[in-house]
């Protein structure tokens, strides 16, 4: 396994790996036992930010630590597999089966008929950003982001797949929508999702 | 009225939230750290009244809170010196004073920097989420914003009393300010120019700022790489520049992960300093040594 350190200020730093594999092992493995001073750990989809307390330990003290570790394999990976049950009938679907060439139904075949995974997280608390086994359903965002996407709503951009956790304005192709909460503060933990978690859509009729 | 509600805020001003040290840890879930904004105020104003450094409290965006005690209770007001009364009467900053039940303070529009803390002895007791009572304004996690008619609950006295009832911390200054930074991660995505220009030009931060970042004019940068960035993690401080060339400095509240380069990140204690800035002032960006790494 590769690393590159990049400087990222008195508090972080940030290290690049081979790929989105990589980064899930070292994200796993810092996880269950995290180096004095590290306070919170953003996976990407190639870089793994370390962020640091500059007040308990030197970044490159934390750097050191990192560039010393032996990877011990992936047995503490999260590797839980997710069902999504999703209603197609998204404003989006006829056109991204158009871009795609696929058509309507041969989108929907697409999507539910392979395995994502959850390569990192943003832009909202439980929204995971999905990386599926092959490129068929790449697509570009939508050219007028629409200012109020519902709950729920699965869409897809670039190489990514993911299901707005709560309402908010957004670009991506709409597919459909599901019921399964992606954020719930009731619940432990609130994000169904996380880093690693594979997922797999299953279409259901409208009810 | 809740039993517990100790403080009724009369007036919020142009923005009031709740603010601790945030909620680290969460990021793998797409939680942001969130907190307070110029966390040095915030540490200095819970020292001041003897709660825990990291104990909530309120950040006043320009001035204009008005609260009421409904019992008597000790505070603190530290970051940006606004002319503050209670029942008219003109009390310190960076000090400790004291509010009788039925006692109205008022804090004036500051005359340099922009976030006050109010500290209050105890702590603003709301519900934590995720262990933080701070508001993110971004994801919205935490308590409302504050609001006229909010009446906030007051945590139980710490056991330890306050033991200095003043201290000498220089205002926020009104003229230019110099943050210093280290450069990268994605500095070399920009050209030796757009580098140049980072630190050599004096930026002004725009008004379409906020506790996400602050959005600053000057020299746009020129990227040397035109490729597109895979997402990667932010931090407060970083310098990201999107396709305008003109960075946004992200303050606590910056998204978890971003697809637009960092050029240089702004060392932790100077991002404080940063949150103190107003729409119209100029900064300067200087490098200290750059860490090990890479």
């Amino acid at each position: 396994m590769s690393m590159r350190f990049l400087p990222c200020g008195d508090s972080a730093v940030l290290v690049e790996l081979d790929d989105l594999d990589a980064v899930l092992s070292l994200h796993a493995e810092l996880a269950s036992e995290p180096p004095p001073g590290v306070v919170d750990l953003v996976p990407a989809a190639r870089t793994l930010l370390l962020r640091v307390d500059s007040r308990q330990v030197d970044v490159d003290a934390v750097t050191r630590a990192v560039a010393a570790l032996r990877p011990r394999g992936e047995r503490q990976r999260d590797v839980r597999t997710v069902e999504i049950p999703v209603i197609y009938d998204g404003e989006d679907l006829s056109e991204v089966g158009r871009l795609t060439g696929l058509g309507e139904r041969g989108v929907v075949a697409a999507h539910t008929g392979q395995t994502w995974t959850v390569a990192f997280t943003g832009f909202a608390p439980g929204f995971g950003y999905l990386i599926g086994e092959d490129d068929r359903l790449h697509v570009p965002r939508r050219a007028n982001p629409r200012t109020r996407v519902p709950t729920g709503a699965v869409g897809l951009a670039g190489e990514f797949s993911g299901v707005y956790p709560r309402e908010s304005p957004g670009g991506w192709q709409l597919l459909g929508r599901t019921h399964r909460r992606m954020w719930d503060l009731q619940r432990n933990p609130p994000a169904l999702l996380a880093p690693g978690v594979r997922v797999r859509f299953v279409e259901v009729p409208a009810r | 009225m809740s039993p517990t509600a100790v403080l009724e805020v009369l007036s919020a001003g142009p923005l009031t939230t709740i603010q601790d040290l945030g909620r680290p840890g969460h990021a793998a879930w797409g939680v942001g750290a969130s907190g307070a904004a110029d966390r040095r105020s915030l540490r200095l104003a819970n020292r001041l009244v003897g709660n825990a450094e990291h104990a909530a409290a309120l950040e006043v965006v320009l001035g204009g809170l008005h609260l009421c005690a409904h019992r008597a209770v000790i505070l603190a007001l530290t970051g940006a010196r606004c002319d503050a009364t209670v029942d008219g009467r003109p009390v310190g900053h960076n000090s400790v004073l004291s509010l009788r039940r039925g006692q109205v303070l008022r804090l004036r529009t500051p005359a340099t920097g922009l976030r006050t803390y109010v500290a209050v002895r105890g702590g603003i007791d709301v519900e934590p989420v995720l262990g933080s009572r701070s508001t993110d304004v971004l994801s919205g996690l935490g308590p409302a914003v504050v609001a006229a008619g909010s009446l906030l609950p007051v945590g139980a006295p710490p056991p330890a009393f306050p033991n200095v009832d003043f201290a000498p911390v220089p205002d926020p200054p009104h003229d230019e300010v110099t943050l210093q930074v280290t450069l990268g991660p994605r500095d070399d995505w920009f050209t030796p120019e757009a580098r140049d220009a980072l630190l050599r030009t004096s930026w002004t931060v725009t008004p379409d700022s906020n506790r996400v970042g602050m959005r600053l004019s000057g020299t746009a940068l020129a990227r040397a790489v035109c490729g597109e960035l895979p997402s990667e993690g932010m931090v407060r401080g970083a310098l990201q520049v999107p396709p305008t060339g003109l960075p946004t400095l992200f303050l606590s509240d910056h998204p978890v992960t971003g697809g637009y380069p960092v050029i240089a990140v702004v060392v932790d204690a100077d991002v404080d300093r940063a949150a103190q800035l107003r729409p119209g002032q100029t900064l300067r960006f200087r490098t200290i040594h750059q860490p090990r790494t890479r």
